[in-house]
C-alpha cells in the first residue's frame, strides 16, 4: 500500500541522507521524495512516498522520530490531504496532430511553455494519478523528455471536510 | 556569548569543553589534520591522553571504559585513514548502546570535497552507525555541536557521537564557549516520564503463575540493578540475563536462570518456553534470542524499554512501558505482590537440576570451563572480565557468574573480534584497582594484538587469558556440525609463540597445556596487579553446549548430552 509521509526536518547537509539512509538500509524503496524550504529557512518539508503495510511505515516512522533533525512525521491519509506533483513534459508534434495535441492540452488544464514547429513543452500539476494520465495520452505522439518532481502533500486543516 | 570572554581557538576551546565535561581520559592517535587540537591536549592538566597503537583500539579502549565507568568514552582520530580506522568501534558501540564521543580530524574546510591528502566523507561514512554526527563548519558552532553530541551519546539510549573537526577550525579563533540554543528537541536527551500504565503493567505480573523477567543491557544502562533485583524478590519471579545484561542480576542469585538466547543455560531457555508471563526489561528481543514471533509461546509479554522503536519490532509484546528503566520499575514496584509462585520455582530448579551447564572434564587436556571456573574462584567473582568474540566468548558469559553491573564487557551485537583486548585497557584504566581480565581466542587476539603495547607503555594491570584451539574455534564448531566437518580456513596453520610475543612487550608470560598445570597457572596469572598473559591450550574439538543451531528457536535447543542427536 502507498504511503506518503510528510516530514519537517532541519535544514542542513546531511539530513537528507540520515533520512534517506533509513530507508535504504531495509531495503525499502521510497518512490518519491521532495524537499523544500518551509517558511522558516531553518526548517524544510519532506514528501516521501513509499510502498509498504502499516507495519513497515510504522518502522520507519519509529525510526525516523529518533533522529535528532527530524522534527515531526505525519502519515497523509489520502482523503484527507491534498497531493500534488508538477511535471514537465516535452513531446513531439506535426502538422497533421498539432491541434489534437493542443485540444487534450486544453481538455487536461495544462499550461504551455513553450511551441515550436515540431515539439511542445507544457507544464501540469495534480496528483500522481493524474500526473501518470496525462503522460499515457501523450506517449503516442512521442516523448522527448519528462521531469517530474515528486510528490508533496499537505493535510487539510479541517478533517472533517472530505 | 559573552564579548568580554577572550577569543581562543576551536582546538583550544575543545579542549576546555571536554575538562568541562569531566572527562578524564581520551584514547587516540593523532595525525596531521588532527594536530592543532593536539597540541592544545599537550597543556591540559585534566585530560590525560592514551596512546594507541591502532585506531580500532582506541575505540574499543573508549567502549571498555565507558561500559565499566558508566561513563562517557572518549577517542580521537586523525582524518582520513584515522578516522575510518574507527567504523568498526562506531558499529560496536551503536549496537550494544555504549555512550561514545569520536573526535575526528578533517582536511581544511576550503579543501574538504576535494579528494584532499587524507580526506575521508567520515561524516557522510558514519550516518548509519552513529546516533548523531556533525561536521564542525566554524568554531563559533563548537560549543553547540559539542553539547548536541554528549547530550546525544549520554541521553536516552546512549550510543556513538562523532564530531568531524576540520583542521582549519581548530585553529580559527572563536568567543563563543557555551551554546545559547540548542538545535535538537529536548526530548532527545532529556529523561523521558514513563508512559504507560504501571499498574495494569503490574497486575499482569500478579496475576502470573509463572513469571519470568528477561533482562538485558539497558538494565545497565539505566543502572537499574537495584531496582531488578527488588522486584524480582518482590514478585518471587526467575530472572534471566541476555548476554548483554549479565551482572545486571547476580549471577549467583537463587532467582537467577543464568543466560538466555543461542548459548544461554538450558533452564533459562526451558524456562521461556513454560512461562505464562515474560517482562523484557531494557532487552530487544534480539534475533539471536528470541528467534521468532512465538517467543514464550504461552506467555502475556510485556516490555518496558526506553527506546519506543524497539516496541513491536521482533516480536509483538501486550504491555507496554516507555521509559528509562529505573524510573520504570519504582513505578511498578508498588503495585507489585508477592503471590506463592512455589511451584513455579521448584520448576526452575528441577531444571537446573537435570539440564545443568555440563562439559566432559575426563582425560589429562585443559577443559575452558574448568579453567574459567578455577578463574571464578580465585578473583572470588569480583573482576572485570571483558571477551573477544567465539567459544571462548560464551564460555565465560556461562562460566563467569557476573554479579555486579558493568563487571562484563563483550560485543553482543556486532560481535567484534579484536574487542576483547584494547576494551580491557579501557576499563582499567577506569578502574586500576580491579582485576580486568581479557578472555580471548588464538584468532581475536591477533585482531589488536598490537595494543600489548599500550599495556606495556602504561604499565597497566591487565589480565590475558589466552585459549589457544589453534582454531577460529566458533568457526570449527559450526564447521563440524553443519558442514560435514569441512574446516575450510579455519585452522591455523602459523600461530606466533604467544608466549615470547608477551616477552617481547615485557608481560609475563606462561604456557600450560596439561590438568596437573592448572593450579600453578591460575596461581601465575593472578598473582598480582600487574599485567600477565596465560595461553591455555585446549582441545580443538571442545565445543559451545547448550546450542540452539542458527534458525531454530528455543524447542531446538541441544545440551551437551544430546551431541549425538546433532551428528545423526
Ligand atoms: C572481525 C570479525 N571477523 C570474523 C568474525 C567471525 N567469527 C566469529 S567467531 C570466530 C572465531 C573466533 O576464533 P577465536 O578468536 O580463536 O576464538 P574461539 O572461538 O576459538 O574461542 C570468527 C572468525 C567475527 N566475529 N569478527
Amino acid at each position: 500500500m502507498k504511503h506518503t509521509l510528510s516530514i519537517l526536518v532541519n535544514n542542513h547537509p546531511g539530513v537528507m541522507s540520515h533520512v534517506s539512509g533509513l530507508f535504504t538500509r531495509r531495503g525499502y524503496n521510497i518512490d518519491s521524495i521532495a524537499v523544500g524550504v518551509t517558511d522558516n529557512v531553518d526548517v524544510s518539508s519532506m514528501t516521501i512516498v513509499l510502498n509498504g503495510d502499516d507495519f513497515i511505515v510504522g518502522q520507519v516512522k519509529n525510526q525516523l522520530l529518533k533522529l535528532p533533525d527530524v522534527l515531526r512525521v505525519q502519515d497523509m491519509a489520502y482523503a484527507s490531504s491534498v497531493q500534488r506533483e508538477l511535471v514537465l513534459i516535452s513531446f513531439s508534434i506535426s502538422e497533421t496532430n498539432r491541434s489534437e495535441a493542443l485540444t487534450i492540452c486544453n481538455g487536461f488544464d495544462v499550461k504551455i511553455l513553450e511551441m515550436t514547429e515540431d515539439s511542445l513543452l507544457i507544464e501540469f500539476s495534480g496528483n500522481s494519478r493524474q500526473v501518470s494520465n496525462i503522460i499515457s495520452v501523450l506517449k503516442p505522439f512521442g516523448i522527448r523528455e519528462i521531469s517530474r518532481t515528486g510528490q508533496i502533500a499537505i493535510a487539510y486543516r479541517n478533517q472533517n471536510a472530505v | 556569548m559573552s564579548s568580554t570572554t577572550e577569543a581562543i581557538t576551536g582546538g583550544r576551546l575543545m579542549v576546555e569543553l571536554l575538562e568541562e565535561a569531566g572527562v578524564e581520559i581520551v584514547f587516540g592517535y593523532p595525525g596531521g589534520a588532527i594536530l592543532p587540537f593536539y597540541d592544545e591536549l599537550y597543556h591540559s592538566k585534566k585530560i590525560k591522553h592514551i596512546l594507541v597503537r591502532h585506531e580500532q583500539g582506541a575505540i574499543h579502549m573508549a567502549e571498555g571504559y565507558a561500559r565499566s565507568t558508566g561513563k562517557l568514552g572518549v577517542c580521537i582520530a586523525t582524518s582520513g585513514p584515522g578516522a575510518t580506522n574507527l567504523i568498526t568501534g562506531l558499529t560496536d558501540a551503536k549496537l550494544d548502546s555504549i555512550p561514545i564521543l569520536a573526535i575526528t580530524g578533517q582536511v581544511a574546510t576550503d579543501a574538504i570535497g576535494t579528494d584532499a591528502f587524507q580526506e575521508a566523507d567520515i561524516f557522510g561514512i558514519t550516518i548509519p552507525i552513529t546516533k548523531y554526527n556533525a561536521l564542525i563548519k566554524k568554531a563559533d558552532d563548537l560549543s553547540r555541536h559539542f553539547e548536541e553530541a554528549i547530550k546525544i551519546a549520554m541521553g536516552g539510549r546512549p550510543g556513538p557521537v562523532l564530531l568531524d573537526f576540520p583542521k582549519d577550525v581548530q585553529l580559527e579563533k572563536t568567543t563563543v564557549r557555551k551554546a545559547s540554543a540548542l538545535k535538537i528537541a529536548p526530548h532527545h536527551y532529556e529523561r523521558p516520564k514513563v508512559k504507560g500504565d504501571p499498574q495494569e503493567f503490574a497486575d499482569a505480573l500478579n496475576q502470573a503463575k509463572r513469571p519470568l523477567l528477561y533482562v538485558g543491557g539497558g538494565a545497565i544502562n539505566s543502572f537499574a540493578s537495584a531496582e531488578i533485583k527488588a522486584l524480582a524478590e518482590k514478585a518471587n519471579a526467575p530472572v534471566t540475563t541476555t548476554l548483554m545484561g549479565l551482572g545486571a542480576f547476580p549471577g549467583t542469585h537463587p532467582l537467577s536462570v543464568g543466560m538466555l538466547g543461542m548459548h544461554g543455560t538450558a533452564y533459562a531457555n526451558k524456562a521461556v518456553l513454560e512461562c505464562d508471563y515474560i517482562l523484557n526489561l531494557g532487552a530487544r528481543f534480539d534475533d539471536r534470542v528470541a528467534k521468532y514471533q512465538d517467543f514464550a509461546p504461552n506467555a502475556v509479554r510485556a516490555h518496558v524499554d526506553i527506546d519506543a522503536a524497539e516496541f513491536n519490532k521482533r516480536v509483538n509484546v501486550d504491555h507496554i512501558l516507555h521509559g528509562d528503566l529505573k524510573d520504570a520499575i519504582r513505578e511498578i514496584l508498588p503495585f507489585v505482590k508477592g503471590g506463592d509462585r512455589t511451584s513455579w520455582i521448584e520448576n526452575i530448579q528441577n531444571l537446573k537440576k537435570n539440564h545443568p551447564l555440563d562439559f566432559d572434564n575426563s582425560g589429562d587436556s585443559i577443559k575452558p570451563q574448568d579453567f574459567l571456573q578455577k578463574v571464578y574462584a580465585k578473583t572470588k567473582g569480583e573482576a572485570i572480565v571483558s571477551t573477544d568474540v567465539g567459544q571462548h566468548q560464551m564460555w565465560a558469559a556461562q562460566y563467569y557468574l557476573f554479579d555486579k553491573p558493568n563487571t562484563w564487557l563483550t560485543s553482543g551485537g556486532l560481535g567484534t573480534m579484536g574487542y576483547g583486548l584494547p576494551a580491557a585497557i579501557g576499563a582499567k584504566f577506569g578502574n586500576p584497582d580491579k582485576t580486568v581480565i581479557c578472555v580471548t581466542g588464538d584468532g581475536s587476539f591477533q585482531m589488536c594484538i598490537q595494543e600489548l603495547a599500550t599495556i606495556a607503555q602504561s604499565q597497566l594491570g591487565v589480565k590475558i587469558l589466552l585459549f589457544n584451539n589453534n582454531f577460529l574455534g566458533m568457526v570449527r564448531q559450526w564447521q563440524e556440525l553443519f558442514y560435514e566437518e569441512r574446516f575450510s580456513e579455519s585452522q591455523w596453520t602459523y600461530n606466533p609463540n604467544f608466549v615470547k610475543l608477551a616477552d617481547a612487550y615485557g608481560i609475563p608470560a606462561m604456557r600450560i597445556e596439561h590438568k596437573s598445570e592448572i593450579e600453578k597457572g591460575v596461581e601465575f596469572f593472578l598473582k598480582d596487579n600487574g599485567s600477565a598473559l596465560i595461553e591455555v591450550m585446549i582441545p580443538a574439538e571442545e565445543k559451545v553446549f547448550p546450542m540452539i543451531p542458527a534458525g531454530k528457536s528455543q524447542q531446538d535447543l541441544i545440551e551437551f548430552k544430546d551431541l549425538g542427536k546433532l551428528k545423526k
